[in-house]
């Protein structure tokens, strides 16, 4: 019993390692925080040092899916509809005080936090976040995606 | 016997066309190469878009009833999230319309800084999209040039305005602060950058085969058309009318400067890519002329006096040791940054209905403080008079709008955004039927949707 | 054209049906009566000396709260138009009750209209009358209410729809 839990958990840092470095984005860019994002995506801020930075356009591709911009209750089930289409492990990131909380558009119109609708592993608050405060989510993200038991 | 068509040689005989039923294909609202979130219905026979219904609104925030709950200057940073490339237009554009309503005028020194800072953000808007649209089409070093460069105009507004993007630096009466030292010197070195990463975009996109190719006679609107829709800004320069604006009812510091409207003839993508890219060179001539002419020059304090520390000033006036204060010299910066700028003298209008009293005013004098009261308080503040005004500024799409109703008090009773891209989406089913699916997307990325903007 | 030769132009031409102008920070207005309407649209776009070729805006506006007009017609349709060939500018409105909240479209002189006017059927409640498509334009079908109403409280939350096909 021993000898296989200290392998398997050997593996499981293994794999949680490859995890982290290896994350295809799915990013739901709805609003104002996509140019944050572009921004972060690129050449100044480059989010491909940590392995991020290339982009799956196709739910069935990604494992995290990054909400970024209001999300209003027209967009809501699309959302729903994405993050169930995406296959497991996956990860949720709310970028932007919009996927957040609502940010200040408390009216009829917006979502008050996708966490309403999807489970979320890590917030970044912010409108917009600076690039340096994504890229502070990101490796909270990449901690969590390497903790803990893999599921494979 | 007709000739078989080649879709017969190619599928067998008999596939004729049109004899199965259309296929209907529905882009978005989540998709990568939509600039926004919309979702396009497409009608397919085979490639061809035979019908396309557009549908928005999936980033509609409430904007214009947000505007209604809070005071008038608390709707400027919902206009910010408009259109959030080019937010310092949308910023200068609702403070200008409620500027008309009031009937007062701000110093030269903020319409030109108004108009500096509106061409910084009219740069940046058709970098994004001329960047973006190229990465769709394939060129995502164009997009990585051309977001290096926007990266340098946003520290320069960083520095200004003290946000990247969402900046909320317009005021009803002027603007937030003035601009920071050394900002000349600075611009010049973003231009520079700038006009540098132009130049390598024209080498690699404007002449380029596969580029043309795409864009050349894709996404074609009569001219006749195009104003039938209402379309204004690029697109309708791109259609050959030169309808500007900037140059039709000049407003802050447009009429002083030199600069040309460009226009091309054919009205398809790469008119509008040639458009957007003289404009650049142009907003670049602007904001630097303007600068040069900038009245008030960059003096920093015009008391003359010994100076007094902050601190000790403040508890000077809250003991009540207030004779002679008003004319004590001090440097104290109204933003409590440490910095030495008097900052709001000289860029905001002299009216007391509307901007708020500097720190010195506010702190030394009886008057300066109640002016701060009846500004902050509910149920005071700024009461333009009843009525309605329309102020339009050329925004990087096109005519941007703001009309205003008033019912005298401190809220507006109704904000209203003129959206300059929603025309051109009413249009983009004219644009795209008829053409191939793949030509979608480098029409989509012409048109410059930004979601904020459309759904408000 | 300057702004007062355009309004006497429409009141040569309109006659009665003109209820009432402004002339207010310099933006010419005429708030014309809803029978006349079409034909105030089409001498507006069609004369060769106003030449409003282009239909900016087309927007409404809900009196309800308004200090002094709560009794009178609760929703004004505007209509901003402007001239490529002269430069000039027109700003045209329409009042209408809250139970008679009809307007006739502008859809055969403008294009455009079409989704500007889907927008005021969305947001207030304004029908156009031979509109070709009423659908709503920025809010999901299954929304009950028209948002820009000042009865619609603006943190009213809404039930999640589901995923549709």
């Amino acid at each position: 019993m021993g000898v296989g839990s200290f392998f398997t958990s050997r593996l499981d840092e293994a794999i949680g390692w490859a995890r982290k470095y290896s994350i295809f984005q799915y990013p739901f860019v709805t609003a104002c925080c996509g140019m944050e994002y572009m921004a972060t995506a690129c050449s100044h801020y480059d989010v491909d040092r940590f392995g991020a930075g290339l982009p799956r356009f196709s739910p069935r591709q990604a494992d995290v899916l990054f909400v970024v911009g209001t999300i209003s209750h027209k967009m809501a089930p699309v959302l729903k509809r994405i993050y169930d289409q995406m296959t497991e492990p996956k990860w949720v990131v709310a970028f932007g005080v919009c996927t957040c909380t609502g940010g200040f558009y408390d009216n009829y119109a917006t979502v008050q936090g996708i966490d309403t609708i999807i489970p979320v592993d890590v917030y970044i608050p912010g409108c917009p976040p600076r690039p340096e405060s994504v890229i502070d989510g990101l490796m909270k993200l990449q901690d969590r995606i390497a903790v803990g038991a893999q599921r494979y | 016997m007709a000739e078989p068509t080649r879709r017969e040689i190619m599928l067998g005989e008999g596939s004729g066309t049109g004899s199965g039923q259309n296929l209907t294909v529905g882009m978005g609202p989540a998709h990568p190469a939509m600039h926004g979130i919309i979702r396009i219905l497409a009608d397919l026979d085979g490639e061809i878009i035979r019908k396309a219904d557009v549908e928005i609104g999936y980033l509609h925030r409430a904007f214009e009833k947000d505007c209604e709950v809070g005071g008038w200057n608390n709707a400027i940073p919902y206009t910010d999230r408009l259109n959030y490339v080019s937010p310092l237009i949308n910023n200068f554009a609702y403070a200008n319309a409620v500027e008309k309503l009031l009937g007062i005028d701000v110093t030269e020194r903020c319409k030109y800084i108004r108009t500096i800072m509106s061409e910084i953000s009219r740069v940046c808007d058709h970098l994004t999209c001329i960047g973006a649209s190229a990465m769709e089409l394939g060129a995502f070093t164009v997009f990585l040039y051309m977001i290096k460069a926007r990266e340098f105009l946003w520290e320069l507004v960083e520095d200004v305005t003290g946000a990247r993007l969402t900046i909320s630096y317009g005021r009803v009466g002027g603007v937030k602060a003035d601009l920071p030292e050394g900002f000349d010197a600075k611009l010049r070195e973003a231009f520079k950058q700038t006009r540098e990463v132009l130049d390598e975009v024209h080498r690699l996109l404007t002449g380029n085969r596969i580029f043309m190719d795409r864009m050349v006679g894709v996404g074609v609107i009569s001219r006749e058309e195009t104003i039938a829709y209402a379309i204004t800004g690029p697109l309708l320069r791109a259609a050959g009318v030169g309808f500007d604006v900037r140059r039709a009812s000049p407003h802050w510091a447009y009429d002083r400067v030199e600069f040309e409207v460009p226009t091309q003839k054919d009205g398809d993508n790469y008119a509008r890519y040639l458009v957007r890219m003289a404009e650049m060179e142009q907003a670049m001539r602007i904001a630097e002329q303007a600068l040069a002419a900038i009245p008030g020059g960059p003096i920093n304090v015009d008391f003359e006096g010994r100076p007094i520390d902050p601190a000790a000033y403040v508890d000077r006036g809250k003991q009540g040791k207030t004779e002679g204060l008003l004319l004590v010299p001090i440097t104290l910066s109204p933003n409590l940054a440490g910095q030495d700028r008097k900052a709001l003298e000289r860029v905001n209008a002299h009216d007391k209905r509307v901007v708020l009293p500097p720190k010195e005013t506010a702190y030394g004098s009886i008057e300066g403080l109640m002016n701060h009261f009846m500004l902050i308080m509910e149920g005071y503040g700024i009461r333009p008079p009843q009525g309605e005004a329309y102020f339009a500024s050329e925004g990087a799409n096109g005519e941007l709008g703001f009309y205003i109703v008033s019912d005298g008090g401190d809220r507006p009773y109704r904000v209203r955004c003129r959206p300059p891209c929603l025309p051109p989406m009413a249009a983009l089913h004219r644009m795209i039927e008829g053409g191939m699916i793949a030509d979608l997307i480098p029409t989509f990325g012409s048109v410059n949707m930004i979601g904020g903007e459309l759904d408000r | 054209m300057d702004g007062a030769a355009i309004l006497e132009r429409l009141r040569a031409r309109l006659g009665s049906a003109i209820v009432e102008t402004h002339a207010q920070c310099g933006d010419h207005t005429a708030v014309i009566e809803r029978a006349a309407l079409p034909g105030a649209l089409s001498l507006c776009r069609d004369a060769a000396e106003l030449a409003f070729d282009v239909l900016m805006d087309l927007t409404a506006v809900d009196y309800q709260k308004y200090p002094g007009r709560e009794d009178g017609p609760r929703f004004e349709v505007v209509y901003h138009l402007y001239s490529l060939r002269w430069n000039h500018r027109l700003r045209i409105k329409v009042r209408v009750d809250e139970d008679d909240a009809v307007v006739p479209t502008a859809v055969p002189l403008w294009p455009i209209a079409n989704w500007l006017e889907r927008e005021v059927w969305d947001m207030f409640g304004v029908r156009f009358a031979g509109h070709p498509d009423p659908r709503r334009l920025l809010m999901y079908e299954e929304f009950v209410g028209h948002p820009l109403r000042k009865d619609y409280p603006i943190n009213r939350r809404q039930p999640l729809i589901g995923p549709r096909i």
